[in-house]
């Protein structure tokens, strides 16, 4: 590998480091998380056309269309004149799988390069040891609050999306959830260490916070969205997908990043079983795996008095993927992607929109590959993929999410007819 | 009274307008409209008022158009596929599967047994309508006139159908070459159907009763049949009143949502005008800012009377994918007859015609010296009309370019199918770009569009420097930009509006997707000229330099480059006297197209052999120089992809015979496996079975079981694979999961294998049906032997139970044989290599996959570079380097191979590297950009050829050419 700009331990003390949008219900509790641990992180937040242009401008565009929102989103941000550009580093994940996305912080650099800012610092967030910076590094109690926040943007964006279809005074959901968000950033910018005991408060409250919005008691279409991480979180990689559905009359339905993660750290124990290596990472990995998947149990319990869903553990989940594809594929979202299609059937949404990137190259196995197979099993399933790319038009994507709603509106008045 | 019902279905090229009264169709319409959507909707629903003097009506929409309309005015919209399944399902019993054909989208509906399951195209495989208006207007025939074609035709040739654009590249040039028209027109049928199955079968069966709708499916009995005989329907009807069958459902369609029409038209009338941050500014604020700029854009060439005129001239012909053109030149280079106009799929005729009104005109003191051609149609030109001589049209371009500007730049051309730039360092070419198919044809596709719409190139094109508000219609191709035009006229915008967003789209195309520049001043200097065809048009020379931020040269011949650099490189090579054809055998020209299917090799390419009244004949659409027969005694240069062909061959070959068989896909990594996999299964006295060599019959085969259309051709032939290992009735077929590859070099940061590879085991096993085969795919690594053993152990005992010692044995017995085959290609690759050094011959490295070497994959591009005299070594002919540093993550054991040859030929001045890339492999956007880093950083030249299942290999031809004559 060619030389590259480090983070060093100077530089945590004055620069900004930039995080790119990638789930709105998350990344300013991880942002907060980091700069109470002594960094200064921000999530961007500039959305727009200029984005896709920037990043066409500077990654191939036969590169899937996460890289160019990514470093588009950067570029326009550092271009902006809001940041002093010697005093930013960027920050993007690098999962060290089989797909090109282990490369995306390479992409970074190159445009960087290009569009004459090399001399910014790029840091790898990745659990693999593929690149370190003395600046950064993952101390366990930075990790712990981290796992703290995926928990808290799940359940926040779950309880969200099962509200918000519901709710009787417009935008009660969205005021409620937002309040929160905004004091759990506060709570976890200025506190350093929290327990957990702590965050299950923040939780239960919350969750009788939600539980008193008043609901109506209509009956709409249950959408599933399973897909590339980045398309399926972001609202910029998937043109609004979710308030588009939303709007459409329909209740949303994700499973969380937590299993992403999981699965994530599951992969590479599975790699070191079949196919050899550092046995101690995989008991490291096995242990981090086995803490990160406490907190749905308890959670859980919290949500199980109220009339919210629980989520599935991630061992079951992880076993509704077998009967259509092993656990060795787990290049992109890998076996995760077929699992979260089952779960979501198997729990009652067989409406299921998967998101990809145009030419994601997991997704022409893990998901449209499955199609087959899981409409086998589950004929009443209605499943729809949609491309996202920078020049598809948003109207041939609208269409096809409609054919989806309109089917899963007709299916639901059968059922309402029958019950008559 | 119930009301009457009301269905307006818009789609992207018509408006269909159907009205109901209980249950009764009592009016019914069915309009193009010419993009002018809301005119024309408002004109229909007049005209119903007016006729049936009805004004209130249960309004519903529907359509690809209609959901703009319906976001903006607020109106009822029902989704076109469940108005289609809707009104089927009320007409008519037991219909298993419906088939619509749109002006942009497909949709297949599967009906059975109240399992439905519907179904749209992807983003990438739109414009079925569309792409039979383009291909229409190529032929120069109208639909209706296309369909009476296709009766007349007598054979179908192999198009490429992953979409229209690909589907244009492989047609163009077929239509170039002489092929019969009836035969194109049954092709572009053929094409559809399977873009139809590829993209909305996905492993579903069509069959049964089969129900067709849609404007090209009722109008074209021919593309009906084309379905029938394909999916071997004995039960498929089109309903009455086809046309506007969804118009009727959407009528249909229960809802309560009662309008009157007057208020209906006086909504749509309103131009209200959007805000929207989409809009890009004006491309020129005025008609005065416009006229300057024409004024600074007057770069002229000298002319002289043709009649007048007494001397020398020399004559250039450049045949086109789309439009041929002709210049004679005087000694002085100025210019006494030019010709620009489209080809009409016959450029012999036009060049025919115009060499006879050239010589009438011509003064008696004309002599002509020497005539040259070029363009896609170079060779054909030349041998019928016997001229001088032929040379690529990237170096006429160049010679055209320098005398305009002597020390040029930067040169870019957009013609009506390519672009390309070059770039001039010292006065020579420094490097040469040719676009890839995905964003070919854009300049083609302006004019297609403009005639559509009833508009001339030029004065659509003029309509561009009014526009008030253009689009960004988004850069990835011909296709997306279709449906970004539908986008737009949502959004209200006109025709000028959408000119001018063409022009812009195309621009950027060229500089985001071909030229690829961040910062072009410092990348490529200001001395730029631009020129072909598609730069007349003001708007795109406008865009252009917007774009680049300072001005260019745009001659005032931009169009006749190619034939004024023609025309000056005859001069220079002019002889005493010109072979060309005179005036009286111009006149007597005639020439005999035939078909012919070439047996001289298991390709069977369809050939096209022009006889011309000279004596002299031309074969075209060859992928090799067999069916040409000269000079046989040239020594054939030194091929790995042939090499590593016919070893593995061998090895399959060598096998003894055992009673045990188990079959295997010879596909992706199996190209290169397939010696380890001999080695294990002969070890345990089991006999390795493999499909046939890949064939376009054997692909068919397969065909309707691909859930993705969008994943690369090498994967999709794997589906035709196992179905010829069904055929072979082998008990087992083999092919694990092997996501990680071999460690082979230090470097290396992971040794993945692409997903694709990987894991396409597990999608195999999801959409096929392996009733009496079984089908075993572990995951498997061949760099862990315990855990080898340990899953083939169990694996195994569904084949033949052998003991774990057997299967160590057998373990090692194929990585010995892997070696050794690998070891072979090595020694081979040295050999072939001091051989080339020694005779002074150059090279070309073919880097790409181990499956590349499948002559479909590579449609004989390793047999074009041998027949351009090159020595062809293959990526894995290097010995692995663990001191090359690359600038990305180098995780691809295979990719690694590529880089390591783009590190390997710096010191060789003769060779040179040429990258296969396949069309969706999204490994290669990362890989293509490191080889070039890798290539430049040692002053090599990068040469791309992306591959898919277009058989037109003249644009590979091109650029190869291109890059020999760098080389020089």
């Amino acid at each position: 590998m060619e030389d590259r700009v480090i983070f060093t331990e100077e530089m945590k003390k004055d620069y900004t480091i930039l995080i790119p949008q990638m789930a709105p219900f998350h990344f300013d509790l991880l942002a907060s998380t980091l700069n109470s641990f002594g960094y200064k992180a921000k999530v961007l937040k500039n959305q727009g056309t200029t984005i896709a242009y920037e990043g066409n401008k500077y990654v191939h565009n036969d590169t899937c269309v996460p890289a160019i929102y990514v470093i588009g989103q950067f570029i326009e941000a550092i271009k902006s004149g809001d940041y002093d550009v010697n005093k930013i580093a960027l920050i993007i994940t690098q999962t060290g799988g089989g797909c090109r996305a282990s490369n995306y912080i390479h992409l970074l650099r190159s445009a960087l390069k290009k569009a004459g800012y090399g001399f910014i610092p790029v840091i790898s967030l990745n659990a693999n040891n593929i690149e370190s910076n003395p600046g950064f590094k993952l101390s366990i109690p930075l990790l712990k609050k981290l796992v703290q926040s995926i928990t808290i943007g799940d359940l926040i964006m779950q309880l969200y999306n099962q509200t918000k279809p519901y709710e009787v005074n417009e935008n009660e959901t969205d005021e409620l959830c937002e309040k929160w968000l905004r004091f759990l950033e506060n709570e976890y910018a200025s506190r350093t260490l929290i327990t957990n005991r702590r965050m299950y408060r923040y939780l239960q409250d919350f969750v009788n916070d939600v539980d008193k919005i008043a609901i109506t008691t209509e009956i709409k279409p249950k959408i599933g969205i399973v897909g590339e991480i980045y398309v399926k979180y972001s609202p910029l990689g998937n043109n609004n997908l979710e308030s588009f559905l939303i709007n459409e009359g329909c209740e949303v339905v994700t499973l969380g990043i937590m299993d992403f993660l999981l699965y994530t750290f599951e992969s590479t124990t599975y790699d070191i079983k079949q196919y050899g290596g550092s046995k101690i990472r995989g008991l490291i990995f096995k242990a981090l795996a086995k803490y990160m998947e406490k907190p749905r149990k308890k959670v859980n319990r919290i949500v199980r008095k109220t009339r919210f869903r629980e989520t599935i553990s991630f061992q079951k989940l992880k076993k509704l993927s077998l009967p259509f594809i092993g656990h060795g594929t787990h290049v992109g979202e890998g076996w995760l992607l077929t699992a979260e299609i089952v779960e979501l059937i198997e729990s009652g949404t067989i409406n299921i929109v998967t998101t990809q990137p145009f030419g994601c190259l997991p997704n022409h196995i893990v998901a449209r590959g499955m199609f087959k197979a899981i409409k086998q099993a589950y004929p009443h399933a209605n499943l729809a993929s949609i491309d996202y790319d920078t020049s598809a038009s948003a109207i041939n994507q609208e269409n096809r999410i409609k054919l989806l709603v309109m089917n899963a509106k007709e299916k639901i008045k059968e059922e309402m007819e029958t019950l008559r | 009274m119930t009301a009457i019902r009301l269905g307006v279905d818009v789609g992207s090229t018509t408006i269909k307008l159907v009205a109901v009264a209980d249950k009764d169709v009592i009016y019914k319409k069915y309009e193009r409209h010419h993009s002018k959507i809301n005119e024309t909707l408002v004109k229909m629903i007049s005209e119903f008022i007016k006729s049936t003097k009805i004004e209130k009506v249960n309004f519903n929409i529907t359509g690809s158009a209609g959901l703009g309309l319906a976001n903006r005015f607020g109106f009822n919209f029902v989704q076109e596929v469940s108005c289609a399944y809707y009104a089927v399902s009320n007409q008519y019993d037991n219909v298993d599967v419906i088939i619509e054909l749109g002006g942009e989208d497909a949709k297949v509906i599967f009906i059975d047994n109240g399992n439905i399951e519907q179904r749209m195209n992807g983003t990438c495989a739109g414009g079925t309508g569309a792409f039979i208006d383009q291909m229409a207007q190529l032929l120069k025939v109208d639909v209706q006139e296309l369909n009476e074609l296709a009766k007349q035709a007598n054979k179908i040739y192999d198009i490429s159908s992953r979409c229209g654009v690909f589907a244009k590249n492989d047609i163009q040039p077929l239509l170039n070459q002489g092929a019969q028209k009836e035969d194109i027109a049954i092709s572009v049928y053929q094409a559809i159907v399977n873009q139809t199955i590829i993209g909305l079968a996905q492993g579903r069966e069509i069959k049964g009763k089969v129900c067709f709708l849609g404007g090209p499916l009722t109008f074209s009995d021919q593309l009906r049949h084309r379905f029938n005989e394909t999916l071997k329907l004995e039960n498929s009807f089109i309903p009455d009143d086809a046309e506007v069958f969804v118009a009727y459902g959407c009528s249909v369609y229960p809802s309560d949502n009662v309008l009157d029409l007057n208020n209906v038209i006086r909504e749509l009338e309103t131009q209200e005008d959007i805000e929207s941050n989409k809009f890009l500014p004006p491309l020129f604020a005025s008609e005065q800012e416009h006229q300057t700029f024409v004024e600074n854009h007057n770069h002229d060439i000298e002319y002289l009377d043709i009649k007048e005129y007494q001397g020398n001239a020399y004559l250039g012909i450049d045949a086109g994918s789309t439009t041929t053109k002709m210049v004679l030149i005087s000694e002085d280079n100025k210019l006494l007859y030019q010709y620009y106009g489209p080809n009409d799929g016959n450029p012999l005729d036009i060049v025919k015609a115009e060499l006879i009104k050239m010589y009438e005109v011509m003064n008696e003191g004309i002599t002509i010296k020497a005539a040259y051609s070029t363009g896609y149609g170079e060779q054909l030109i030349k041998n019928a009309f016997c001229l001088d001589g032929g040379q690529v049209e990237t170096i006429c371009h160049f010679e055209a370019a320098k005398y305009f500007l002597p020390d040029v730049e930067f040169v870019l051309d957009i013609g009506g199918q390519d672009m390309k730039y070059f770039t001039i360092q010292n006065q020579v070419i420094s490097s040469i770009v040719l676009n890839e198919a995905c964003s070919s044809g854009c300049g083609s596709f302006i004019s297609t569009y403009a005639t559509s719409l009833g508009y001339g190139v030029e004065d659509f094109a003029k309509l561009a420097i009014s526009a008030k508000k253009p689009l960004d219609l988004g850069t990835r191709c011909t296709v997306f930009m279709n449906s970004g035009i539908k986008q737009a006229l949502a959004m209200q915008v006109d025709i000028a509006d959408i000119s001018a967003s063409l022009a812009i789209s195309v621009v950027k195309n060229a500089l985001y997707k071909v030229i690829r520049a961040t910062n072009f001043k410092e990348n490529f200097g200001t001395k730029v000229l631009v020129q072909g065809g598609t730069f007349y048009n003001d708007a795109i020379l406008k865009a252009f330099e917007d774009e680049i931020g300072f001005s260019v040269i745009r001659p005032k011949i931009a169009g006749l480059m190619g034939a004024f650099g023609a025309a000056l490189i005859a001069k220079e090579n002019a002889q005493d006297t010109t072979t060309l054809l005179s005036y009286e055998k111009v006149k007597s020209f005639v020439y005999q197209a035939s078909n012919v299917t070439c047996k001289l090799c298991s390709n069977h390419c369809a050939l096209t052999i022009n006889k011309f009244s000279s004596g002299e004949q031309f074969i075209a659409n060859n992928k090799c120089s067999k069916p040409l027969k000269k000079d046989k005694q040239i020594m054939q240069k030194a091929n790995m992809y042939q090499y590593k062909l016919d070893l593995l061959e061998q090895y399959v070959k060598r096998q003894h015979d055992y009673d045990i068989k188990v079959g295997l896909p010879l596909a992706l990594n199996m190209y290169e496996n397939i010696p380890f996999w001999i080695g294990f299964f002969n070890t345990l006295k089991i006999k390795v079975i493999t499909s046939d060599l890949t064939t376009k019959q054997l692909i068919k085969k397969g065909q309707h079981t691909i859930p993705s259309d969008t994943v690369c051709y090498p994967a999709k032939i794997v589906h035709g694979h196992i179905v010829n290992l069904f055929e072979k009735k082998v008990r087992t077929i083999f092919y694990p999961n092997m996501p990680y590859n071999e460690i082979e070099s230090t470097n290396l940061q992971n040794h993945y294998n692409c997903p694709v590879v990987g894991v396409y085991p597990e999608l195999i096993d999801s959409n096929f049906e392996f009733d009496r085969t079984q089908f075993v795919m572990p995951y498997l690594s061949f760099e862990n032997e315990k855990e080898f053993i340990k899953v083939m152990y169990l694996e195994m005992m569904k084949i033949k139970k052998v003991s774990k010692l057997a299967i160590k044995e057998a373990y090692r017995a194929g990585k010995k044989m892997l070696r050794q085959y690998r070891e072979d290609v090595f020694v081979q690759g040295e050999h072939v290599l001091a051989d080339a050094l020694k005779n002074n011959d150059k090279v070309i490295v073919l880097a790409g996959r181990p499956y590349h070497i499948d002559p479909e994959i590579n449609h004989g591009i390793d047999r074009l570079i041998n027949d351009l005299g090159c020595v062809v070594l293959s990526e894995d002919s290097f010995r692995l380097d663990d001191s090359n540093k690359t600038a990305v993550l180098n995780q691809w054991t295979y990719h690694n191979r590529m880089y390591n040859a783009a590190f390997k030929i710096a010191d060789y001045k003769n060779i040179n590297l040429v990258q296969l890339v396949s069309f969706g492999c999204g490994i290669d956007a990362i890989t293509s950009d490191e080889v070039k880093r890798i290539l430049e950083k040692n002053d090599k030249l990068y040469t791309q050829i992306k591959i898919d299942d277009i058989s037109n290999i003249g644009s590979a031809n091109i650029r190869i050419r291109s890059l020999l004559n760098v080389m020089e």
